[in-house]
């Protein structure tokens, strides 16, 4: 006990000096977390995928379409429990600065395979029932300041013209990892119109979700689908809705790896500043360093009493830096929740910033426990500073 | 006014101190001179693909080539156009050309990356004067041949010359790769435009590329095109066309980069404040035999102020210094305006490096205000006496 209390004091002689190091410590162990947290936002399309869905694209690229005809075809496979088709619409609305992912669905068979997308029963009656009518998620509607009966017009850049949808409808996501920033509308009203405009391209959908009925099958199940369509212009490649998440996700892999980089730059700041704090304090306690060796302390009383000093300010460090992350990741949330969903800090970041920072507090002691100890006491005593 | 060169000098005295200040400072400076440079590198390949005398022409809202749709009918109202330019044989100089985004496995991976496939008609070779044949030839049934960038025969599976691509129920050897002079063709594979259309079921154009006559008429053909009611169709020069898929990336760069800049700022600001405010205190005596020698307050201030911005200029330019390294290093990335692959370089320019040695700067004023404002306002008597 009488240890930590030399701990405690060593670090309280020169407040301002370890105020600012803490401060340093947490500011850089926010701007940590809050990568790490955009990453794994990143992912969170990844982690709310089902095992129990696959969806089917076309072979050559997920922008080319496939025929409305699969449909029936694929439900007579073995395994296959139900299904439902969407397509990317891309539309604008107002200005290309305010996008937002718009979907062509079927609207009961859509509801039924995504559970997780909650409406209330009486705004689902009226979907089903109008043809121009979308339902639109609680962060977009939020972003927007649309209510129920608005109507609003997006400019098509795929299917070309002015659209106009009606808000029958707002879903919640049933866990906070569900993107509520969609909307999705009946995709019989593009095909309506397509019927005039462009004939060539009616019956052509962007993609169809399996459900399956064993997630341990997906694979066989996949590849049966896939083999129904070998050899025909429109080739299908069928794959869990986890990877064909990722390989939406994998688009922005080199911009993932920029951030991790510039993660670890953070801990490289992290350490100098506490490093710089540590080599100080070693500089100004030579000669009482000598003092206690002289007195009988050991090398190894010197080395902890270094050590538990950089420990107790970067832990310290860490607790203001969490404390500040969960504030201001909690502010993000909310800015952010209209653009870019699933913005909350993971456990497993706080663990790594625990660990980091006993980490860093141990390296940044390393010079400065060396320093203590390599000089001899008689140099030691005779440094006046 | 005491000579900078006593600042200079106890930075010098406090080697381990100072150089952890500094490494500190270039971190943030090498972040934020990053992130710029990635930006800036992408417009700059984008803005190189664009030809300064090439048209575009895409459908009406379309915003780029993959969602394009222009008939054949409409196709032929704008060739006929007279500001288009012709070549001798009375043949308007106009590309049109089928793109479609393909999935393919990149070297060393497994998941499909999109990379383009242009289906070319015999303008696009000469409205692209940089596009050269670098290795094997120009194909000859083009029923089952196709040709390749150098980039994207470097980077995706089946591209090389000799390697098979699979596509429209076919495959389809490359048997030759060109280069592109480091525009975006250089990540695009070409094949002959009715194989495309037939491969793919798309009896249109995606976009046609032209030439005007006379470049001067570009406004008024723009509006001839544009307001033809038979034509939904945009007109742009293909220089503002490639810049503005830039868009989506810059714009987070630019964001996410000043966001972490800023917040890491901060760290590194503390510690050049820390660095300041040791400085001061082991000095005490000192600063009070200078002011008692007859050194005014301002000029105490100055020398400690000078001192930090001294150090926070080292780590500026020690983070450029690094940073410029990364003008060697190449990213490949999907481009979110387009949904294809790009290849492209950091670029370091002069204004990036300015305003990361002003970034630099800032931080050392921040930093060393404080503690060079306490060393001033030191009393002459008890500075001498501690």
């Amino acid at each position: 006990m009488k240890v930590l209390k030399l701990i405690t004091r060593n670090a309280g002689r020169h407040k301002l000096r370890t105020y600012l190091t803490v401060l340093g410590l947490a500011l850089a162990v926010m701007a940590f977390g809050l990568i790490r947290t955009f990453i794994d936002a990143w992912y969170a399309g990844a982690r709310a995928a089902a095992p129990d869905r696959l969806v089917t694209r076309h072979a050559v690229s997920f922008t080319l379409p496939l025929p409305l005809a699969y449909k029936e075809q694929i439900l007579q496979i073995e395994g296959v429990k139900d299904i439902t088709y969407g397509t990317w619409f891309g539309g604008i609305y107002v200005d290309p600065r305010n996008f937002f992912p718009q979907f062509g669905v079927e609207p009961e068979s859509f509801f039924r395979i995504y559970p997780e997308y909650l409406v209330p029963p009486d705004q689902m009656q009226d979907f089903v029932r109008d043809r121009r009518g979308a339902i639109a998620g609680q962060g977009l509607v939020d972003r927007f300041g649309w209510k129920v009966g608005d109507q609003i017009t997006l400019i098509g850049t795929i299917y070309p013209g002015d659209w106009q949808f009606v808000i029958d409808g707002i879903y919640h996501g049933e866990n906070p990892d569900v993107d509520e920033t969609a909307f999705v509308f009946n995709y019989a009203y593009v095909e309506e119109r397509m019927k005039q405009e462009s004939p060539g391209r009616v019956g052509q959908i962007g993609w169809y979700v399996l459900r399956i009925d064993d997630p341990n099958n997906s694979s066989a199940i996949g590849a049966k689908v896939d083999a129904r369509y070998d050899n025909s212009w429109a080739e299908t490649k069928t794959e869990t809705e986890k990877e064909f998440a990722l390989s939406f996700i994998a688009m922005g892999d080199a911009i993932i790896i920029g951030l991790r980089v510039v993660s670890y730059l953070i801990i490289g700041v992290i350490f100098l500043v506490l490093a710089n704090t540590m080599a100080m304090a070693a500089r100004e306690r030579i000669s009482e360093n000598a003092f206690m060796r002289t007195l009988g302390f050991r090398g190894y009383h010197l080395t902890g009493l270094i050590l538990g000093e950089s420990i107790f300010v970067a832990v310290l460090g860490g607790i203001v830096g969490m404390g500040l992350l969960s504030l201001v990741a909690k502010g993000v949330e909310i800015a952010l929740s209209s653009y870019f969903p699933g913005f909350a800090v993971l456990p497993t970041t706080y663990i790594l910033v625990v660990i980091i920072a006993l980490t860093i507090a141990t390296a940044a002691s390393i010079f400065p426990v060396f320093r203590a100890l390599r000089v001899k006491i008689v140099d030691g005593l005779r440094v006046v500073d | 006014m005491i000579p900078p060169i006593y600042a200079i000098r106890n930075i010098s005295k406090h080697k381990v101190t100072s150089a952890m200040t500094v490494a500190g400072i270039s971190l943030v400076v090498f972040v934020f001179a990053g992130s710029a440079m990635l930006s800036n590198g992408l417009k700059e390949k984008l803005v190189a693909t664009g030809h300064p005398e090439n048209v575009s022409v895409i459908r009406k809202a379309s915003q780029t080539e993959v969602m394009s749709i222009i008939s054949y009918d409409q196709a032929q109202i704008v060739k006929a156009d007279q500001a288009v330019a012709r070549d001798p044989g009375g043949n308007p100089l106009v590309a049109n050309e089928v793109y479609v985004l393909i999935g393919l496995p990149k070297r060393g991976d497994t998941t499909d990356a999109n990379i383009v496939l242009r289906g070319i008609n015999d303008m696009s070779f000469r409205l692209r004067p940089n596009v050269k044949m670098i290795e094997g030839r120009m194909w000859q049934d083009p029923g089952s041949e196709i040709i390749a960038g150098r980039s994207a025969s470097e980077r995706y599976q089946g591209c090389a010359v000799g390697e098979k691509v699979r596509f429209g129920a076919r495959d389809w050897t490359v048997v030759g790769t060109f280069d592109a002079g480091g525009t975006g063709y250089d990540s695009e594979i070409w094949c002959e435009i009715t194989q495309a259309s037939d491969a793919f079921h798309r009896p249109v154009y995606s976009s046609l590329t032209l030439r005007l006559a006379d470049t001067t008429q570009f406004e008024a053909f723009k509006a001839r095109i544009e307001n033809d009611p038979r034509l939904p169709l945009d007109v742009k020069h293909e220089r503002d066309y490639y810049a503005a898929q830039s868009g989506t990336i810059s714009t987070f760069l630019n964001i996410a980069g000043t966001v972490i800049s800023v917040i890491f700022s901060l760290g590194a600001i503390v510690g050049a404040m820390i660095t300041m405010y040791a400085a001061v205190a082991n000095r005490t005596k000192e600063i009070g035999t200078l002011r008692a020698l007859g050194f005014g307050r301002m000029s105490i201030l100055t020398v400690f102020l000078f001192e930090s911005l001294v150090i926070s200029l080292s780590g500026g330019i020690v983070g450029i210094a690094a940073a410029y390294f990364l003008n060697f290093v190449q990213i490949s990335t999907t481009n979110w305006d387009t949904f294809s692959e790009i290849a492209f370089n950091f670029r370091l320019s002069a204004q990036i490096a300015s305003s990361a040695l002003i970034f630099s700067l800032v931080m050392g004023f921040v930093g060393g205000f404080l503690p060079a404002v306490r060393a001033s306002r030191l009393k002459i008597i008890d500075s001498l006496r501690a």
